[in-house]
């Protein structure tokens, strides 16, 4: 009988197509808004993920986030380095100082300051130069947002000439850097330099980014800083997941978004919902009919499950497919770069979909099963 | 088997009672209905609107619980059936024919004669060439590929006939077959149904309002406020007893029309 379950399904094209189309729609709000919030929030820790080198962050017990930062001492580093397991340790900084170009135009940029003699912590994609530049003195590389930003309408050119705190800077280089959160230029440039870009005090140290010898975890080699220094060491991830908690609770966007989202999903599943089950309301006759004919309940159950997740899963793909077009279109502009269709979301709002088709089917299987196939005699 | 059972009926109702709902709201549709048919016959069951033909064929087709009362259907007491024996009987031994047709609107002709043997297991690309075949035999050789839409209100009548008749069922129990068709669709369709379904070791039932096919019943039961007031066997050639229902059914009060059918068949 499953053919006949979905000629049923398909034989009226428009409410079909209504059906998928509520489906998708529902499906494409719901991957849209998740994943731009998901992503936003990921943004506020673009700039731990981009330090790719380091698996352990070291900080004032005091800091919670990557944009509140309470300097650490010179000495630290020193008793970090004395933790057993650690494979090596470097400083890093992080400021905000002012870049101005020659004509005067200027921006509140992301300066991050890594170690002089490894340059650990140096951005890995590189899109013009090469951070091996960054050993030059007053050289900075700056990210192509940044650059579009300061340069606008300009091409891409190394050799540039910024001034931040009254010093003179070079581009040597332009990295492909994940978007920050606020949309300023990210910058690197070697630690002793990067102090000098802001205005001096006594302690400068933000961070410390270690790497764990081979056979020690990093979560391991946190709880071991930790409990030596006493100062407050993170792995990569769980730093990361710091900042988007800060965010989640300190800003208004999670209640923002949270609306937003809660919207698409009481609008796309209560639409995607109620045409099924109308669908299945106005086929109840040809269900009675069937009923009277000697179909089993069982098999009138299958057929509208399978009705309901052939239109699920098409509408759930389309949907899918619209989302994902959206984002490879605005993957590539300036604002919304980084912002990538990301699997959890699709997965969330694919356990979604599946609780509506459910829901859907139970209420639909269950005025199908009440249905008196004595009912089709009633004309 | 089939020489035994041609002479027994085809079913035998003893004294069906069915009411719905209760208290204030109870209302009595059988009131001890005594009935029962033959097979290699079309029997009729014919009254005015109301009178419980629809709720008595329900309930013989195993569609609806009787509130009292014996019932066998083609010799099996459907009492002794579990609801899903009960199904499997209806599929195996009984074909509908409906009054609105009740065709499945997304297949053609030929896959909606298929259903029931589908429903059965046979598969699909063979139930559909055998439906095919009863399609041609019964004139819709050139329409297997429509759209019930598309199909004319005898056609389509045509297309439920065979779709009751392609399993090969014991009883068919046809409601109101002619009631949705002009008077030469509506002949035609029963010339097709006496023709086509009136076979040895099978029943039809005809539940109907419309006098202008009563000449094609083996047997007539009148049914009235619940009860089976009269049953006549009518030869074909012999019209009287039909022109006598005619005239009952056009008698909107109920007690003149008792007394007008006692009074003819007494």
């Amino acid at each position: 009988m499953n053919f006949v379950a979905l000629r049923m399904l398909t034989g009226d094209r428009a409410k079909y197509f209504g059906l998928v189309f509520a489906i998708a729609f529902c499906t494409f709000l719901l991957e849209n808004q998740t994943t731009i919030f998901a992503n936003i929030m990921k943004r506020t820790a673009s700039q731990i993920l981009d330090v790719t080198d380091a698996e352990v962050w070291v900080m004032d017990p005091q800091t919670e986030y990557w944009e509140q930062t309470k300097a650490l001492k010179d000495t630290d580093l020193t008793r970090v380095r004395g933790v057993p397991g650690v494979r090596w340790a470097v400083r890093l900084f992080k400021g905000n100082p002012v870049a101005r170009t020659l004509d005067g135009k200027f921006a509140v940029s992301f300066l991050i300051g890594i170690d002089d003699a490894t340059l650990a912590g140096a951005p890995r994609k590189m899109l013009l130069g090469s951070w091996s530049r960054l050993r030059e003195p007053d050289s900075v590389i700056i990210d192509q947002a940044g650059y579009i930003l300061l340069f606008p309408g300009e091409p891409l050119a190394l050799d540039r000439t910024l001034e931040m705190n009254d010093h003179r800077v070079t581009i040597v280089g332009i990295s492909d850097a994940a978007a920050p959160f606020a949309s300023l230029p990210v910058m690197h440039t070697r630690y002793s330099q990067a102090i000098n870009y802001l205005g001096r005090e006594r302690t400068q140290l933000s961070f410390i980014i270690a790497r764990p010898q081979a056979g020690v975890s990093a979560a391991e080699l946190t709880s071991r800083i930790q409990e030596r220094t006493s100062l407050r060491a993170r792995t990569t991830q769980e730093f990361m997941w710091d900042c988007i908690r800060y965010y989640l609770q300190h800003t208004g966007i999670p209640v923002n978004f949270g609306i937003t989202i809660a919207v698409a999903l009481v609008v796309g599943t209560v639409v995607a919902g109620q045409t099924f089950y109308l669908f299945t309301i106005e086929n109840l006759k040809q269900f009675g009919a069937l009923k009277a004919i000697g179909v089993t309940n069982l098999r009138l159950i299958g057929m509208i499950l399978l009705q309901a997740f052939t239109a699920g899963t098409l509408g759930f793909s389309l949907g899918t497919g619209m989302a994902a077009t959206f984002f490879e279109i605005f993957l590539h502009k300036l604002a919304t770069r980084g912002i990538v269709l990301m699997w959890e979301c699709v997965a969330l709002t694919a356990a979604c979909i599946f609780f509506v088709v459910v829901v859907a089917s139970i209420l639909s299987i269950r005025r199908v099963l009440v249905l008196e196939p004595a009912a089709v005699f009633r004309g | 088997m089939a020489n035994a059972i041609d002479h027994g009926p085809g079913v035998l109702c003893r004294s069906i009672r069915k009411h719905f709902g209760s208290g204030e709201a109870r209302v009595e549709a059988l009131r001890g209905v005594d009935f029962e048919t033959r097979f290699s016959e079309l029997s009729f069951l014919v009254g005015p609107s109301g009178c419980g033909k629809t709720t008595l064929i329900s309930i013989i087709a195993g569609l609806l619980d009787r509130t009292d009362g014996e019932l066998s259907v083609l010799g099996t007491n459907l009492d002794e059936l579990a609801a899903s024996e009960r199904v499997l009987f209806r599929r195996r031994n009984l074909g509908f024919i409906f009054q609105q047709f009740n065709l499945l609107p997304a297949l053609t002709a030929a896959e909606n004669v298929a259903v029931p043997l589908i429903a059965a297991g046979t598969p699909r690309r063979r139930a559909v060439d055998h439906a095919r075949g009863l399609l041609v035999q019964l004139g819709l050789g050139t329409r297997l590929h429509a759209l019930p839409s598309t199909l004319s209100g005898g056609q389509q009548q045509r297309v439920a006939i065979a779709r009751a008749l392609i399993h090969e069922p014991r009883l068919v129990v046809c409601d109101e077959p002619t009631a949705a068709l002009d008077h030469a669709s509506g002949e035609a369709v029963m010339d097709l149904l006496a023709a086509n379904a009136v076979r040895p070791g099978r029943s039809v039932i005809v539940v109907t309002h419309d006098s202008r096919v009563f000449h094609y019943a083996d047997s007539i039961a009148h049914m009235d406020d619940g009860r089976i007031v009269n049953v006549t066997r009518p030869s074909r050639s012999q019209e009287q007893p039909a022109r006598v229902l005619t005239r009952a059914l056009d008698v909107a009060d109920a007690t003149e029309r008792r007394a007008l059918l006692q009074g003819s068949y007494a």
